[in-house]
């Protein structure tokens, strides 16, 4: 009996203790990477991803793929600093509106949600499968993104948006705020709402949700908007960050994002998995990058080891799960 | 009682146990099949039946005891070296896929090559060709078993077993899914291969079925061996004791107090078909049900006794037309939610695919239609689903270890309760069910029966499905037949036997059964 429930806590906790276990390697390697500087700084990179991830998990759990992610991150970045700097200006009326940096911030994180929704909405009335659907969405976003910047990069955008991205608040930062004001309330709302009950009902087994009485494709219309939303919250961080709203930002962050939901131990057919799971596969991500770079190893072997860590952690999971 | 036999036996399975974690899921189970002769395995759902097979057949590599071939010890270790050795499996569930061809299914892992290297189909065909030929199917071996009849795809798995020329054929539950005149065909297949030596498993929950065509028995209660014998020497009371531990009563006894208040009127409900616009799934049907009855819907298979069921559950509001009343007030009906408002509920024909989420616990099952009573501003008061659906597993005496189990780990009778008591929980006024006690086992089947006479007793009104003349029979306060779409009989309790209930359903059947040869009703008598 002990034995057995040593095993199950081993299997529960597999990504803490890879965590832990990645920690100490990197800190016995590296002077540099147990200072709460370093810390501070992984958090802050992995924030954009978790942020994006969480929306990505919810997806995931419906059974569900979105590929666009990148790409609507790029697009509400550029909205955003556009409205900010520029506003809109409609000359034949002689108007101009100009926009404070709220209004700004909305109309980023509205632009996401909007083209997340149309994604919901070729996926539920068009009967377009996810992966095609997103894929689609992936360059009509940067095909949208290059027609809003002109290609150009949108840059000078004031000290506000930049404290968004850089600023420090309460002696933490604020992008890791915001990711985790997002991840309470994502871990909130499958635990312990309707809809986040529906979400797993859904991805475990469609038509016994649909004849129970859920109406599936609004739950999928709301799931795939919150993935554009969240994907615009990304963008805004990304875009203060670097002071400047890039054509291609984001490029490839959706297979950072399926990695980290996957390391993360949800399964990629639906109805399982757990927003803490995904921080975690975020998290793992994260420092595996910090600690590549802080210990020199080529950027182009960074790619394989990641690679190799994504099998490894899919191969433990499914050994796990036939032992169950 | 011992077998007597002059031949040895082909297969011999010695004091086998195997336990999953720390429960005995098998302990010392020894059985005989002799070739030419069909052995039948009955027993409870959970009994250890499937796990004794899979051990046989090389599913299930780590158990106790042995496995014997013509006499020699044998440990298979996987399913094809089982089939290469002349023990092969037909499976419960289809192994088939789908959009290959019969002639690619049956030569699945085993495919004739030329020279080249490349497929040698007009090999392949022609021998297919000729095993389908003798399974008497009359279907062109190009065409993707998708195109069949679930009866028909199950001749394809028999003669994928035959092409490996087996010396031991496992069946189980080869009829749960086909129409009786595939079961007769089924039966002549199964003799003509025990002419030729072959030596048959059989497993089945339909007893009546048993004394047709198996010659001896072994019955397996909670892993372990009950009793074996020859099926001549044995009786439908006798098997059921055994399975059981307890005595059954045989039928339900009914109220007869009817009230006359109605609950649901039906009035000239169509259904076109959605694949086809000239073609009726349920063509101009008319009733009404009254608060507490029971009312039983049986025709042959395709007769359109689903169809009416989801077609008043709003499932294909597109295609559905007709007029649907509750308590006298006329409802549109054009969505799931809609019908639960209205106080309908549908418990569905496949609880895997439809009733339930698998990896769901039995507690966020039953809550699954319920969560708007259950929740304030979207959030779920875990409390109250706890409540709920521990008062529906003492209600419906599911038998579950905790109600955070995972309905995945329950029996197929247990899994039944947690839909049910799903529906329940929405406190219908009409209860549809489907096929409700398909693949469970007796003492289920009649706890099911129980619950229902309860529920109609209490005022519900209660629309029951069935391929079971015997459930319909047995439960029902009226009867409507339907066939080919429509509905040709209506019965009460009184005069239905079951006799009058086949003619009504083959009434327009008769003139074109010849042309198609399609399914016939289920007629067995249900085991209990």
């Amino acid at each position: 009996m002990q034995t057995q429930n040593l095993k199950h806590y081993l299997v529960k906790f597999q990504s803490v203790i890879a965590l832990l276990i990645m920690c100490i390697v990197l800190s016995f390697l590296s002077d540099r990477f147990l200072t709460g500087e370093n810390a501070w700084n992984v958090m802050r990179q992995i924030s954009v991803n978790v942020i994006i991830s969480v929306g990505m998990t919810l997806v995931i759990l419906t059974g569900g793929i979105d590929l666009s992610v990148g790409s609507v991150l790029a697009f509400a970045g550029a909205v955003t600093a556009g409205m900010l700097k520029f506003g809109a200006e409609f000359t034949d009326w002689d108007i101009y509106l100009g926009f404070t940096l709220l209004g700004a911030l909305i109309g980023g994180i509205l632009s996401g949600t909007f083209l997340g929704w149309f994604n919901g909405i070729t996926i539920t009335r068009f009967k377009v499968p996810p992966f095609v659907a997103t894929l689609a969405m992936l360059t009509i976003a940067r095909g949208l993104t290059m027609l809003w910047t002109g290609g150009f990069p949108i840059t000078g955008l004031g000290d506000n948006m930049a404290f968004i991205g850089t600023g420090w608040f309460l002696g933490i930062p604020m992008p890791v705020w915001i990711s985790a004001v997002i991840v309470l309330a994502a871990v909130v709302l499958t635990n312990k709402t309707k809809l986040g009950r529906h979400i797993y009902a859904i991805g475990g087994n469609e038509t016994a949700a649909k004849l129970s009485g859920i109406k599936i494709k609004k739950v999928k219309l709301i799931v795939y908007s919150i993935a554009g939303a969240l994907a615009g919250v990304g963008g805004i961080i990304v875009t203060s960050r670097l002071d400047s709203a890039q054509p291609n930002a984001g490029f490839g962050f959706e297979l950072d994002s399926i990695a980290a939901v996957v390391i993360g131990g949800t399964s990629l057919s639906g109805g399982k998995g757990t927003i803490m799971g995904t921080v975690q596969g975020a998290l793992i991500i994260g420092i595996l990058n910090n600690g590549l770079v802080l210990l020199n190893v080529s950027p182009f072997w960074q790619q394989v080891i990641k690679g190799f860590v994504i099998l490894l952690a899919v191969v433990i999971e499914k050994f796990n799960s036939k032992e169950d | 009682m011992e077998i007597k036999n002059n031949q040895p036996p082909v297969l011999e399975i010695k004091n086998v146990s195997k336990d999953f974690s720390e429960v005995y899921a098998l302990k010392n189970v020894d059985m005989q099949v002799f070739p030419g002769q069909v052995a039948a395995v009955i027993g409870e759902n959970g009994a250890g039946k499937s796990t004794l097979m899979k051990i046989i057949s090389g599913v299930h590599l780590d158990f106790e005891g042995q496995v014997l071939l013509n006499g020699e010890n044998v440990y298979f270790k996987n399913p094809k070296e089982a089939a290469e050795k002349g023990v092969a499996i037909i499976h419960q569930e289809l192994n088939l896929i789908s959009h290959l061809s019969i002639t690619e299914n049956l030569f699945l892992g085993q495919e004739l090559t030329t020279k080249m290297g490349l497929l040698d189909y007009p090999k392949m065909h022609r021998k297919a060709k000729e095993l389908l030929g003798r399974l008497q199917l009359d279907a062109d071996p190009r065409t993707p078993v998708i195109q069949l009849r679930v009866g028909q795809q199950q001749l394809v798995e028999i003669a994928k077993a035959l092409l490996l020329e087996s010396k031991v054929l496992i069946m189980d539950e080869p009829t749960s899914a086909i129409s009786d005149n595939e079961v007769e065909l089924l039966f002549r297949i199964i003799n003509d291969l025990k002419s030729k030596g072959v030596a048959i498993v059989y497993i089945s929950h339909k007893l009546d079925e048993l004394f047709k065509i198996a010659d001896q028995f072994t019955v397996l209660r909670d892993g372990e061996k009950i009793g074996s014998g020859n099926m001549k020497e044995t009786s439908h009371d006798k098997l059921i004791q055994m399975m059981v531990g307890r005595k059954l009563t045989e039928r339900i006894k009914k109220k007869s107090a009817l009230v006359q208040e109605e609950v649901l009127r039906v009035e000239n409900l169509c259904f076109l078909n959605p694949e086809n616009k000239n073609d009726y799934l349920v063509n101009d049907i008319s009733f009404s049900l009254k608060k507490g009855e029971v009312l039983g819907i049986c025709g042959l298979m395709g007769a359109g006794r689903t169809e009416v069921l989801e077609a008043i559950f709003g499932l294909f509001p597109k295609y559905v037309s007709g007029k649907i009343y509750i308590e006298g007030k006329e409802i549109r009906i054009k969505s799931v939610n809609e019908a639960i408002e209205a106080g309908i509920g549908l418990v569905p024909e496949d609880r895997k695919l439809q009733g339930l989420i698998m990896n769901m616990n039995v507690e966020k099952n039953t809550s699954l239609s319920n969560l708007n009573r259950i929740s304030s501003f979207g959030f779920i008061h875990k409390n109250k689903e706890e409540e709920l659906s521990k008062y529906f597993i003492k209600k419906l005496n599911t038998r579950v270890a905790s109600s955070k189990m995972e309905v995945q780990k329950l029996s197929g009778g247990n899994q039944q309760k947690v839909v049910i008591a799903k529906w329940l929980a929405t406190n219908p006024k009409v209860l549809l069910l489907d096929e409700p006690t398909r693949g469970i086992d007796v003492g289920a089947k009649s706890e099911i029966y129980t619950l229902i006479n309860e529920l109609a007793s209490q005022g519900m009104g209660i629309i029951v499905v069935s391929s079971e003349l015997t459930e319909i029979l047995a439960i029902s306060d009226n009867i409507l037949v339907l066939s080919e779409s429509k509905l040709t009989t209506k019965l009460s309790r009184e005069e239905a036997t079951e006799e009058v209930i086949m003619k009504a359903a083959l009434a327009e059947k008769e003139d074109k059964s010849q042309k198609t040869g399609d399914g016939r009703q289920e007629t067995g008598i249900s085991s209990d």
